[in-house]
């Protein structure tokens, strides 16, 4: 009887895997492109950490400000890239998003998560933070977090670009940006992202840089496409 | 006789107009204590009263603010700094009947205290329309605050260093006058420079001046300050040790201020500085 069922049991699964073996697994596509500036960027200053000299003798080499961060070839680095208009919904992923304050900087210094995730805070410094995340649409709450605490559990529930500062140390400056697409990246150094996964059909895509504001481009992915987008921003010396 | 139909009409029409109200949460009520306060009613008070600083839209753009540091509430933000609830929540209906009562020492806002407890809370309900946050969340319970312990020197000596463990100092400074290392540099949530509570001044705290008032200051934190909370960091017992330490930075005659006042007499020397120099501090 056991016998039986368990050979049904394996047939089932046979035919099963069989099928999904079979069928074409949908194409899906992508966008990916580099984002660049024109004109001249602020220089990022050298920030000086004297006040807290438990963070200042962990930098070697004076850390600079982030606000327009460049790379070679006019790339523009923390820019976030995500789908705007043209994605279905997508449920808050398991996966926890981690935040650090680590040699009185925030890591990273732009931070993108879904809408539900949860995302979590540490301090590894020898000194104490308090993390204040300047929302708006979302709840504005402001929380010590002495050397040696426990992480900080939290998310957000509404898409947002959320400014967070440390009051103690004026200097420490980071976004959240919370978005309710799963597509998104943030581009480094060389200024290049890429959105992968997308299923075809029309996309409005988005790059948001703290200080130059938000681009938009419309892009139609076909299956299994790859279809290449950039974005240039025009930068201020101010 | 042939008036009476007109005034009836006057009435009706009047009802109409001033129930002809666009904000979002027009209808809700406040609850304090056993009264119940109504939006309507409190409109008119609004107009009457709070208009000319927190403005008709209730985004502290009233024609005073220009004048008025630190600026009036932005009741559309929904941020407030006095509250019994955890830091990010809304504040209770009674929190902010508290705080129109109290009135905020320091600041531009007077005691509304000669107002009748239902005018208050018509108030209250009125200043929640501004928001929809009203509409779309409920105030979480109440932070619990335990039984004060007993004012001792130890529990003094033990909040006095929690005080630089936490690093209060930073910006309430060594000895409690506003003048840490970052108080120069704080803004608030909109950007205007605040400064630190000043302790040695020895006025009343903005949100009460009782020992539990002080012991929710710290464990709420005052939203859209730089003050954030500590309730995830400091235990309860803990936090009235701090409470205890706090009151002997005030100037003021209390049984702390007293008992630290002959320890400081005999151990002078042994009392380690609050600071960047002091051990725990880096």
């Amino acid at each position: 009887m056991t016998a039986k069922l368990a050979l049904l049991l394996a047939g089932v699964f046979v035919v099963g895997s069989a099928v999904g073996a079979g069928a074409p697994a949908p194409a899906s596509g992508s966008i990916s492109g580099k984002v660049t500036y024109t004109g001249t960027p602020p220089k990022m200053k050298p920030i000086d950490m004297a006040k807290e000299p438990s963070c200042a003798k962990q930098h070697t080499t004076p850390v600079m400000t982030e606000n327009v961060a460049t790379g070679p070839d006019s790339a523009l680095q923390y820019v976030v890239v995500f789908i705007s208009a043209g994605d279905t919904a997508a449920a808050a992923p398991s996966e926890v998003v981690r935040y650090d304050q680590k040699g009185c900087q925030y890591l990273p210094h732009v931070l993108p998560m879904q809408v539900g995730q949860v995302l979590q805070i540490f301090n590894d410094d020898q000194t104490s933070h308090n993390i204040h995340p300047l929302a708006k649409v979302n709840p504005e709450w402001n929380k010590s977090q002495p050397a040696g605490s426990a992480p900080i559990n939290t998310g957000y529930d509404k898409p947002e670009f959320i400014p967070v500062k440390c009051n103690i140390h004026p200097w420490m400056h980071g976004y959240f940006v919370v978005l309710s697409t799963s597509h998104y990246a943030v581009t480094g150094q060389d200024g290049g992202f890429s959105l992968k996964g997308l299923p075809a059909g029309k996309y409005t895509v988005t790059a948001w840089q703290e200080q130059y504001g938000t681009q938009t481009q419309d892009v139609t992915v076909g299956a299994g496409e790859t279809k290449g987008v950039n974005f240039v921003f025009k930068a201020l010396p101010y | 006789m042939t008036r009476k139909p007109i005034v009836v009409a006057l009435t009706l029409g009047l009802a109409v107009l001033f129930s002809a109200d666009s904000r979002t949460g027009f209808a809700q009520d406040s609850h304090v204590g056993d009264l119940t306060g109504t939006a309507a009613s409190g409109k008119q008070l609004y107009r009457r009263y709070c208009i000319g600083c927190h403005g008709p839209q209730g985004d502290g753009n009233g024609e005073n603010a220009q004048w008025i540091d630190p600026k009036p509430r932005d009741f559309t933000a929904a941020t407030f700094k006095c509250r019994s609830t955890p830091t990010g929540t809304l504040p209770t209906d009674e929190d902010l009947d508290h705080a129109i009562t109290r009135g905020f020492v320091t600041t531009n806002m007077p005691s509304w205290n000669p107002l009748t407890p239902q005018q208050r809370a018509d108030l209250v309900a009125y200043i929640k329309g501004f928001s929809p946050r009203w509409t779309a969340e409920k105030p979480s319970a109440p932070i619990n605050i335990p039984p004060e312990t007993a004012v001792t020197l130890p529990s003094i000596l033990h909040g006095r260093e929690l005080f630089q463990k936490m690093e209060c100092w930073k910006c309430h400074g060594p000895a409690g006058h506003g003048d840490g290392p970052s108080a120069s540099t704080l803004t608030d949530s909109k950007d205007n420079p605040i400064r630190p509570y000043n302790f040695s001044t020895g006025s009343r705290f903005k949100c009460g001046e009782t020992n539990r008032d002080l012991y929710r200051i710290f464990m709420t934190g005052v939203d859209g300050t730089p003050m954030p909370s500590f309730a995830d960091v400091i235990q309860p017992n803990d936090a009235w040790d701090l409470v205890h330490f706090l009151r002997t930075l005030q100037g003021l005659h209390t049984q702390e201020a007293s008992m630290w006042k002959d320890y400081a007499a005999k151990h002078g020397p042994e009392i380690k500085p609050i600071g960047p120099t002091a051990a725990g501090g880096q």
